[in-house]
């Protein structure tokens, strides 16, 4: 798919006809008990790459064969993070996508270590 | 909306693992510039995290619940070995405050950048890294070629704990960029001993 597909209509002046919370049935919470981080990646399955899904769902699933994070979703497809959410959120249910999740904190709230290292050893490598 | 038509130095790496960090200051500090200085990609904007804000209505005792989404900038940086660096700027102005804890939650550190005409807009940006333990160093954005004191009154102004690394930089450069974010995980590094 070449990446032109994933940009919204170039001539979309005018207001989305559907309004965009209408998509989730005017949901902003998902079966997640935290709200997924804004940087988490979001990587469409195999099971996801076969599935016939239509319309926004079907979107993020061809655009998350490159994974894509949260943020990036929302801002290419035009839709709050919130309406991103839940849609992500269903498609995991599902089997359809994997969401990466930003590492886990230790039980004190520190970053671990390690990752800290791995990314100045990336910055500096820049 | 070019930015997808250059090529992705992302690869389909399907085990990337996503590090933020977040650059705050006030309104028209450089936050944008900065994010784009060091992005691999155009710093793009998408509406923030929806919150639901209880907000009294002044005309009555009413308290209602109001959907309330914000424009939010936010840039990436592919490290090796699968990590991916993301940069978002936190909305300045003070009354998007609640959209910060959504936006910092999880992030390894901030730089908070400060116009040092205007220190006192990095005001809520300090507070805010302070009360959530929140890593940051303090960049200030040489504007106008602002001289090498500015840094120890910003420190001043700010009534920062002299472990707190204070840098000029311009916004524009990617070396700055970078040399603020090595400072900012050098800085964190220091916080886990």
């Amino acid at each position: 798919m070449s990446p032109r597909d994933l940009e919204p209509a170039a001539d979309d002046e005018g207001p989305a006809l559907v309004r965009p919370y209408a998509l989730v049935r005017g949901r902003t919470r998902t079966s997640r008990t935290d709200a997924t981080p804004v940087e988490s990646i979001v990587v469409t399955t195999h099971l996801g790459s076969s599935a016939s899904v239509p319309l926004e769902r079907g979107t993020i699933l061809r655009m998350c064969e490159t994974p894509h994070s949260l943020a990036e979703v929302s801002a290419l497809m035009h839709l709050p993070v919130g309406v991103v959410r839940v849609l992500v959120a269903d498609l995991e249910g599902e089997g359809y996508v994997h969401i990466n999740l930003p590492a886990a904190r230790h039980a004190d709230g520190s970053v671990d270590r390690v990752l800290l290292e791995r990314v100045l050893a990336g910055l500096e490598a820049l | 909306m070019t930015w997808l038509d250059v090529p992705d130095p992302f690869d389909e790496r399907a085990d990337a693992m996503p590090v933020k960090l977040v650059v705050c200051g006030g309104y028209g500090a450089g936050k944008t510039t900065f994010v784009g200085a060091i992005s691999e990609i155009v710093p793009i904007t998408t509406e923030a995290p929806l919150t639901e804000l209880s907000i009294e209505i002044d005309t009555g005792a009413v308290a209602t619940k109001v959907a309330t989404t914000v424009a939010l900038d936010f840039g990436r940086i592919s490290l090796d070995s699968g990590l991916v660096l993301y940069l978002f700027g936190t909305p300045g102005q003070a009354r998007f405050r609640f959209a910060w804890d959504d936006v910092t939650r999880g992030a390894i550190g901030a730089v908070i950048l400060v116009d040092s005409r205007r220190v006192q807009d990095a005001f809520p940006s300090v507070d805010f890294c302070e009360a959530r333990g929140i890593p940051f160093v303090v960049a200030v954005n040489r504007f106008a070629g602002s001289l090498q004191h500015d840094l120890v009154e910003v420190r001043e102004a700010l009534v920062l704990d002299d472990e707190i690394p204070v840098l000029g930089v311009d916004a524009r450069s990617r070396a700055d960029a970078k040399g603020t974010l090595i400072a900012l995980v050098l800085h964190a590094l220091h916080n886990t001993d």
